[in-house]
């Protein structure tokens, strides 16, 4: 009995070793592929010969990209969209979230309700083009024509990050609430003295669920910002891999390195900001997928 | 307000009069106040009212203002209609998609294919995508060192976290076509499968995405690599909540690995993995367009199998914006009655629902 136990043991063992891993490094390597194609020569990127260290190493295709003011400039639109979205979204939620934590908050389950409908029913993308077309129209009217404000204020809200933000304030110990209030307190220095405080983690967990996908963000920026030069970044991708990937003609590139590498170098500096804070975010990851919080 | 006599009056006995209860006028009073007590209230703790005021304008403008676009669907605005259609000419957009009368024949055969697209897609994720994450948390499990664990997570989770412009591209890359004229080979990952066996090297070299054959499965495995370790997180917390007694038990009535897994583990995440199949299945509909329009745009050849019904409403929207609206209207209210049929069927079963 004791030996069998031993075998199965192992066998599931060794199974879950080599399974995990196989995927793990699956996962890794497309990106991997991209940082070695992106500095490889030209005769290798375009003949595939690059299997996943890099070939005959360039940085010619980094300088292209670093030396165009297309790439600087989506790059700082991404950067506009990431910062303004990310703090208009969190403000918004972080209000929302907080009356909705109030019990004694009037047609508080009518209010979770209308939040909570957003998740299960959604209009649809032609629906949705339509009114970012009025939306877009007002805004023109009252003077705001910078196509990239209708981004920040129209798009990237989600329910699910102001439920988690509800959840996170309702764990806050009401008698700190009172004892705040006794103290003198306006409801705005509750917030922000107690509330804020207290649920730190989950504020800045979602605040990186918004700054990653306003980064993120392709379809809308691209559809409604008419202006090329507000474009951010993943359009500026999207649009130089539509030039670039069906060239038959490769005899009219005449650069040293491939058009791919180009596209390569663009989509590796698109991920390094996300590189960068992905180590912080870890430790966050179970919250953000928090279902109990849409219990009603 | 209609009342029954007894509610209102009592009866004084010594005069043998009936006269009106006291408290039932509170009530009323009450009751005939109800909105300027809400009002009183609400002015009163006003500062808590203005908070809500950004998130329910956001929800309003831009998440029910779309709702209400969806009743173009019922509009009529750009076809002749047939005499027989007047009485029901609010649902003519549905009927033409449904039935392909008149002008929407062509585009009717579209929906069908369509709607049939986007319930394969979401069916071969179902069936591929869904059990994946689990199958991954289980083997998290196994791994007793946790900086090998977190490092084989770290690795899995960070697809999640890129854009899909950025997960296409690197699709659209790895299995790029060759071409004939310069004598370049298909991408790498096309290579590898031809070399396999498991495709033709004239499919390789034609392209994959040019393919309308392998769009589900070039759209189940991209999504596998996207999705399945960040989406085995929430299994993996329920696996390690089992304490570790009931393994013990398990073990000292002579249970394997298999019996282990079998009779301890499945049984505890039941729960989890009803509600995570509830979501799975209320979203089926949903498919995300970005990902299709950005694997299948400019190839037509792949819409065969790659066009899903807001793709569709996509593309139709500029010529018949009623019709694109009827489609999605029609995708979306069956998107709910799965939420509520799979909610309802989890709760009969398993005592499980979401709401």
């Amino acid at each position: 009995m004791k030996r069998k136990l031993e075998i199965s043991e192992l066998i599931f063992k060794i199974l879950a070793y080599t399974f995990l891993t196989v995927f793990a490094l699956l996962c890794l390597y497309p990106f991997l592929y991209a940082i070695s194609a992106s500095i490889s020569g030209r005769h290798a990127v375009e003949y595939k010969e690059i299997i996943l260290l890099p070939k005959a190493v360039q940085f010619d295709a980094f300088a292209a990209m670093f030396g165009s003011n297309e790439f600087w400039n989506s790059y700082s639109n991404t950067l506009f969209l990431t910062i303004y979205g990310t703090i208009w979204s969190l403000v918004v939620a972080i209000l929302g979230g907080y009356a909705l934590s109030k019990k004694r908050l009037l047609f508080r389950k009518s209010l979770n309700f209308f939040l909570v409908f957003t998740m299960w029913f959604s209009a649809g993308i032609v629906p949705q083009y339509l009114n970012y077309i009025a939306t877009k129209q007002v805004f023109n009217g009252v003077g705001i024509m910078d196509d990239k404000w209708l981004v920040v204020i129209a798009m990237g809200m989600a329910a699910m990050n102001i439920i988690l933000l509800r959840n996170a304030f309702e764990n806050v110990p009401s008698e700190i609430e009172e004892a705040a209030i006794v103290d003198g307190a306006t409801e705005m220095q509750v917030l922000s003295k107690v509330y804020i405080p207290m649920s730190k983690s989950t504020i800045a967990t979602v605040a990186l669920f918004f700054a990653i996908s306003r980064w993120n963000g392709y379809f809308w920026a691209r559809q409604m910002i008419s202006n090329i030069n507000e474009q951010p970044l993943q359009v500026f991708i999207r649009n130089r891999l539509e030039q670039y990937t069906d060239l038959e003609q490769l005899a009219t590139w005449t650069e040293n390195y491939a058009a791919d590498s180009l596209i390569f170098a663009l989509i590796v500096c698109s991920i390094i900001p996300i590189l960068i804070i992905y180590p912080f975010i870890q430790k966050y990851f179970a919250k953000g997928t928090n279902v109990g919080g849409v219990k009603e | 307000m209609k009342r029954k006599a007894d509610d209102y009056l009592i009866l004084d006995e010594a005069t043998g009069t009936y006269r009106e209860d006291p408290e039932q006028v509170v009530r009323d009073d009450v009751e005939k106040h109800y909105w300027l007590n809400v009002g009183r209230t609400i002015l009163k703790d006003w500062r808590l009212y203005v908070m809500l005021v950004p998130m329910l304008l956001v929800f309003l403008f831009w998440r029910y203002m779309p709702m209400y676009e969806l009743l173009g669907s019922f509009k009529v605005d750009d076809v002749v209609k047939p005499v027989a259609d007047q009485y029901f000419k609010g649902f003519s957009n549905f009927k033409g998609l449904l039935m392909g009368t008149g002008t929407y024949s062509g585009l009717s055969v579209d929906f069908w294919r369509a709607m049939r697209n986007t319930f394969l897609l979401s069916f071969y994720g179902l069936l591929f995508g869904f059990p994946m994450p689990i199958i991954l948390a289980l083997f998290f499990n196994e791994v007793r060192s946790n900086a090998a664990r977190s490092a084989l997570q770290v690795m899995t989770y960070l697809p999640k976290f890129m854009s899909t412009v950025v997960m296409t591209s690197l699709v659209v890359m790895l299995i790029k076509q060759g071409s004939a004229a310069s004598n370049t080979p298909p991408g790498i990952l096309s290579q590898a499968l031809a070399s396999l066996g498991l495709i033709s090297a004239e499919t390789a070299q034609n392209g994959l995405l040019n393919n309308p054959d392998y769009f589900r499965a070039i759209y189940q495995v991209s999504g596998i690599w996207e999705t399945a370790g960040y989406d085995s997180i929430v299994f993996f917390a329920a696996i390690i909540a089992i304490s570790p007694t009931s393994y013990e038990a398990a073990q000292i009535d002579g249970a394997g690995k298999w019996a282990q897994m079998r009779y301890v583990v499945l049984p505890s995440i039941l729960s989890t993995i009803v509600i995570m199949l509830i979501t799975r299945i209320g979203s089926m509909l949903s498919i995300g367009y970005e990902k299709v329009l950005l694997l299948s745009e400019g190839r037509i050849a792949s819409y065969q199998t790659a066009e899903v019904v807001s793709t569709f409403a996509w593309r139709v929207k500029g010529s018949q914006s009623g019709l694109a609206s009827a489609a999605e209207m029609m995708n979306n209210v069956i998107g709910m009655l799965l939420v509520i049929g799979a909610n309802t069927i989890a709760r009969k079963a398993s005592n499980v629902s979401l709401y």
